[in-house]
């Protein structure tokens, strides 16, 4: 879900298109130059095309943003979201003393960077293999086998990896009968982390890597040719041309990575954590649900929590742009 | 020595392509285990697997598990609600995108850039579970089917991609159609979606994918049982009750008139689950490559 090369062209493209005269196509088939006013009644019935989709994210994307401040305020059933009265940083001071939210809060980073360093490049790994493949017949198959496991749900996902890993499981059954002790993956806090990286590997590898190899089909080929005169060896020419035509794409792929790194750790966490790992998988993701709807219930608390966790991504993908921008003298997205 | 040397490269070419193959194979062979493990362990007979000892080579063909699922009255509601979810919900996704994407995708329309911002924005600021939650709440989707379509009508993502294809049609094919006086609806429907089929059934697959997995929303919104979509169910089969796995198994078999282990009936359920999405894939594929291809590399 975070293959968003194309964002940053966007935001750059058009803003320096003259807003207040505008071609427009007239009856003609000529473009002649219109007012402002004329190019809106022209192109009215795109605004009505636009209605429902901007009411779309005005209701579920921005009151939700506007919403944040319930960090600041005492929820009150009565009152509701809007009006409920404001308490300054109180939520934020008991969050600050609250170890549980800390160490969520630290759980949140490790995580997050760990199984960008890990999984990041076995999709450009794949990528590489894939593109190695002239059969494209192979090549199709090995594709569908490697990319399907990101249409399932880390419900079911999850529900394979238990049955992989259980006390009972499939990898126990082996391990026992090469004369091994069972380990339990699943509830021993050392290893869980790695049952996460592995799975989202597994999950997401193969979905990410077809970015890279759309990248990588537009090397020229003749910069290969080019090479192979010049006496390149393929370990030269992998390094100089492939990695370097893929360099920019990596860079994008990689700030979304980040940015996305931080919310996207719930859902695989969620369906396979249990209170005896804890220490190092519970997120802000799951501390926030658990805030909210396991126990307390206490709604502006959570909200607190919640407000650091959208902080901590906006944050991330800042700096990782602007360090992006710096040192591999990228463009970066924003 | 000149041939000498290009016969090298080449042997040394083929190794190369050798050592890819054989490690992508490797690869691919780990990707399709656990998923090879799920389907011969919901076809085992209960005789089979419940010694405990490593089941790895199929020795039974037993559809007990499945015969078991596909009786349960909770399973077929909770199938009918995700059916239910995808076929509205990936119309109404379908609809608003191409809408909003086709709109956005024209260059000369004023405050374009704005929205574009606006909407992109979306990507990286959220305003977090508990508002969102609330807002929800507040608008009567608690307990509501459509909690799981209505705040999901529009996948950003998907959006961009598809407003980038259409920005890439070219305009001549629209423009001999408005001189005519033809009306912008007109044009979408007749002319922009026919050219772009191949594309449009690669994002209607994404989406149906999506609203098929939807569990998230139907785990904050929704507590009537009857309203519960397949993935709660399977949540409950497969994590819920793994914590207690030899009592479920005893309740089975004693339900059951033939025993029916219950980890066969836990993955004989992921197959169900999975399989309408396994059906269509590999024929929509193809299409896809190219669609994110074409909606993500500009030039």
């Amino acid at each position: 879900m975070h293959n968003q090369t194309i964002l940053c062209i966007e935001v750059l493209e058009g803003v320096s298109s003259d807003m207040n005269e505008v071609d427009l196509l007239t009856k003609k088939g000529k473009y002649e130059k219109s007012s402002l006013w004329a190019t809106i009644k022209y192109y009215r019935y795109f605004y009505l095309f636009l209605f429902i989709p901007l009411v779309y994210y005005v209701v579920f994307c921005y009151l939700p943003i506007y919403g944040a401040t319930l960090a600041f305020k005492e929820f009150r059933y009565d009152k509701g979201i809007f009006n409920s009265p404001w308490v300054g940083f109180d939520n934020i001071t008991r969050l600050l003393k609250d170890s549980d939210f800390l160490r969520a809060f630290a759980n949140t980073l490790i995580i997050s960077f760990s199984r960008i360093i890990i999984c990041f490049p076995v999709a450009i790994i794949l990528a590489l293999l894939l593109n190695e493949i002239n059969r494209s017949g192979i090549k199709k198959i090995y594709q569908t086998f490697l990319t399907i496991p990101h249409f399932f749900s880390w419900i079911v996902v999850a529900g394979i990896i238990i049955n992989l890993l259980s006390e009972n499981g499939t990898l126990n059954q082996i391990i026992r009968l090469l004369g091994g002790n069972s380990i339990t993956p699943l509830t021993d806090p050392a290893s869980f982390r790695w049952v996460l990286y592995f799975g989202q590997m597994w999950k997401e590898s193969g979905w990410d890597s077809i970015i890279f190899l759309a990248a990588l089909s537009g090397i020229d080929p003749e910069l290969y040719a080019a090479a192979s005169i010049d006496g390149a060896n393929r370990l030269q020419s992998l390094r100089h041309i492939t990695l370097t035509g893929i360099r920019s794409t990596i860079a994008i792929m990689l700030i979304l990575a980040i940015g996305s790194s931080i919310t996207s750790n719930f859902d695989a966490i969620f369906n396979l954590y249990n209170p005896s790992v804890y220490v190092t998988a519970d997120v802000l993701g799951t501390y926030v649900y658990r805030q909210a709807f396991q126990g307390r219930a206490d709604f502006s608390y959570a909200a607190a929590a919640g407000l650091f966790s959208s902080l901590a991504s906006l944050i991330l993908v800042f700096s990782a742009n602007f360090i992006i921008k710096k040192a591999f003298k990228e463009e970066g997205i924003i | 020595m000149q041939r000498g040397h290009i016969v090298k490269r080449n042997m040394s070419d083929k190794v190369l392509t050798g050592v890819a193959f054989t490690a992508l194979t490797v690869f691919v062979v780990i990707a399709l285990f656990p998923l090879y493990n799920v389907m011969i362990i919901s076809l085992a007979k209960y005789s089979d697997i419940s010694k405990n000892a490593l089941y790895i080579i199929p020795k039974s063909f037993d559809l007990n598990a499945y015969t078991y699922i596909l009786r349960e009255k909770k399973f077929i509601n909770a199938f009918s609600v995700s059916l239910f979810v995808t076929v509205v919900g990936t119309v109404w996704n379908m609809l608003l995108s191409t809408l909003a994407a086709y709109s956005l995708s024209k260059k000369r329309l004023p405050g374009r850039m704005f929205f574009l911002g606006a909407i992109i924005l979306t990507m990286y600021l959220s305003g977090g579970l508990i508002p969102y939650y609330l807002i929800v709440t507040s608008l009567g989707l608690n307990n509501s089917i459509f909690s799981m379509i209505l705040p999901v009508s529009i996948n950003t993502f998907y959006l961009i991609i598809m407003k980038n294809y259409f920005s890439t049609i070219s305009p001549s094919l629209e423009e001999s159609a408005k001189i005519d006086g033809a009306h912008d609806f007109v044009i979408l429907v007749k002319i922009i979606i026919p050219i772009s089929m191949p594309f449009m059934a690669t994002f209607t697959l994404f989406y149906a994918a999506d609203r098929w997995n939807e569990w998230w929303h139907a785990l904050i919104f929704i507590s009537d049982v009857n309203l519960q979509p397949l993935q709660i169910f399977l949540r409950q089969i497969l994590i819920l009750f793994s914590n207690n796995l030899s009592s479920m198994a005893r309740l089975m078999m004693s339900k059951s008139s033939s025993p029916v282990y219950m980890q066969s009936v836990q993955m004989a359920s992921v197959v169900v689950a999975t399989v309408p999405i396994m059906l269509v894939y590999p024929f929509l594929q193809k299409y896809f490559v190219k669609g994110i291809m074409v909606g993500s590399l500009k030039e």
